[in-house]
């Protein structure tokens, strides 16, 4: 990965000057060295807050948010993504760390924004057989290509989350508010009207190599944080085996490539906007 | 009821999940946040375990550690059979304690390469890996003879802890970077050991597909 060092200057200016997660922030040691993009930068604690800077020693810019640092390679030209709920009073924050996975960035939010294979990869937890169906829901890509959402989907789950007692039908909502985060609103069982918050952050480090960082924002005062970020970790690492598997590795944005179904909706919807977008860091255009 | 202090994606950990689970021994499982907390290494955890290793079993009269002991355990508290862990035998038993001992080589090299590809460990994958390749060739080797003998398990005609200790990491190689194809006895004997009647998977290895009754 980072011994082929990428020429950064080669990259699509919409993946240059977009905002990745390097880090979380209470683990992050006071300077490091981390990949993105296929290129090293070093990132270090400062009176002023963290700094970042280039390969060729050039600075770049950082900031904290959601727990976790960000840092954006290029010159910023969007501020980072917007999650009011993370300020909301009365939710607890849980960081999980990262996983490594050998996929693209791309594929790695794509299978988060997937709802039919709950009942197969997540058995028992997220989903179950005989309830498989993936009921009809909406998608839409707001004004300005601006993000995906998708909305009124809803799920048979035997546990759909630590706090839940047993299985609920679970309301959700997704959304991709950039190439390499996703979001998803679910129900919440101890606080029914509000929702909770769990995404991930993919720090891209090759097209086919990404280190995820699993973040909650949730309601729920009485689980231990070590068994919610066990939680999590378990679906996303019951996922990761099936994400290194996937062929081909880069997610294709040539429609002919994969024949999609109803229950995919969203995924179209994504890779219709990364192509629009024209965010193909990890993806392939071509046909093969 | 004993307590098990559990991190959910050690192969070690799943050991005993795996064993109290074929055995129906219920248990209290504490998390313990091994990753990104590093609670394992904190006093409070050290205090209970100065080695600062998972899993760790408190039974009420003593605090086990290392999984191979706590199978030892299980098996010798748990399981009015003694199948699980032969004492009558001795050639069978000293098989059964060969293996147990094994199952730390395949931790040293699967596991590691593990935590390399997985968790980030900053290690020497590739000495890791071909480490890891060296075990895996020796259980393929013992298994493949095993098979010719018309058996499907590593010790003795049926189950034993010691299948139990060498199941996790050599199922899990494929987190490591490290692919089973060219190990058909050992994949047959994975296959096996995830027929048996209650068992239960941990990330990275997914239960056998129910094959529902035709109408």
């Amino acid at each position: 990965m980072a011994d082929r060092m990428t020429d950064l200057t080669a990259l699509p200016a919409v993946t240059l000057n977009d905002w990745y997660c390097v880090a979380m922030e209470v683990t992050a040691p006071d300077a490091f060295d981390t990949t993105l993009l296929g290129a090293t930068f070093y990132v270090t604690r400062t009176a002023d807050g963290w700094q970042a800077t280039r390969p060729d020693g050039t600075p770049c810019r950082c900031q904290t948010r959601y727990d976790h640092i960000w840092l954006c390679p290029g010159t910023p030209d969007r501020d980072l993504f917007a999650l009011p709920e993370a300020d909301q009073s009365g939710r607890r924050p849980v960081p999980c760390g990262a996983v490594r996975v050998a996929c693209s960035p791309l594929r790695a939010v794509e299978n988060f924004l997937d709802i039919a294979h709950f009942p197969f990869v997540h058995t028992g937890i997220l989903g179950s057989e005989p309830h498989t169906e993936v009921y009809r829901y909406e998608v839409e890509i707001t004004e300005g290509d601006a993000e995906v959402w998708a909305t009124k989907v809803r799920f048979y789950q035997p546990q759909a989350a630590k706090s839940a007692a047993g299985g609920i039908e679970t309301d959700y909502m997704y959304r991709v508010p950039a190439p390499m985060v996703s979001v998803l609103y679910k129900t919440c069982p101890p606080r029914p009207g509000e929702w909770d918050v769990i995404a991930i952050f993919v720090q891209p480090l090759g097209p086919e190599l990404c280190d995820v960082w699993p973040w909650m924002s949730l309601f729920d005062d009485e689980t231990p944080q070590e068994a919610l970020i066990q939680f999590q970790q378990t679906i996303f690492l019951q996922d990761r085996s099936i994400l290194e598997n996937q062929v081909p590795r880069l997610l294709p944005l040539d429609p002919r490539m994969e024949v999609p179904t109803r229950a995919d909706l969203t995924s179209v919807a994504y890779r219709r906007w990364l192509k629009a977008r024209g965010a193909t860091y990890g993806a392939t255009l071509e046909a093969l | 009821m004993a307590t098990l202090y559990d991190y959910a994606l050690s192969g070690n950990c799943y050991k005993v999940r795996l064993l109290a689970a074929l055995l129906e021994v219920p248990l209290d499982v504490q998390a313990v946040d091994f990753y990104p907390g590093r609670a394992h290494l904190a006093p409070a955890f050290l205090a209970l375990n100065p080695a600062g290793t998972l899993p760790v079993l408190e039974t009420g009269e003593s605090v086990l550690t290392q999984s191979s002991a706590i199978l030892g355990w299980l098996a010798a508290t748990q399981d009015p059979t003694g199948r699980w862990l032969p004492t009558d035998e001795p050639e069978t038993l000293a098989r059964v304690l060969g293996w147990l001992a094994f199952a730390d080589r395949l931790t040293a090299t699967v596991g590691e390469a593990r935590l390399h590809d997985m968790l980030r460990k900053p290690l020497d994958i590739d000495a890791a890996r071909a480490g890891a390749k060296q075990v895996l060739r020796q259980l393929e080797t013992a298994l493949a003879e095993r098979q010719i003998a018309g058996q499907s398990f590593l010790a003795a005609p049926h189950p034993t802890i010691a299948d139990i200790a060498c199941f996790p990491y050599a199922a899990l190689a494929p987190d490591g970077g490290i692919a089973l194809d060219p190990y058909p006895a050992i994949r047959d004997w994975i296959f096996a050991i995830r027929s048996l009647p209650g068992f239960i998977t941990m990330p990275g290895i997914h239960a056998l597909h129910e094959v529902l009754d035709q109408p």
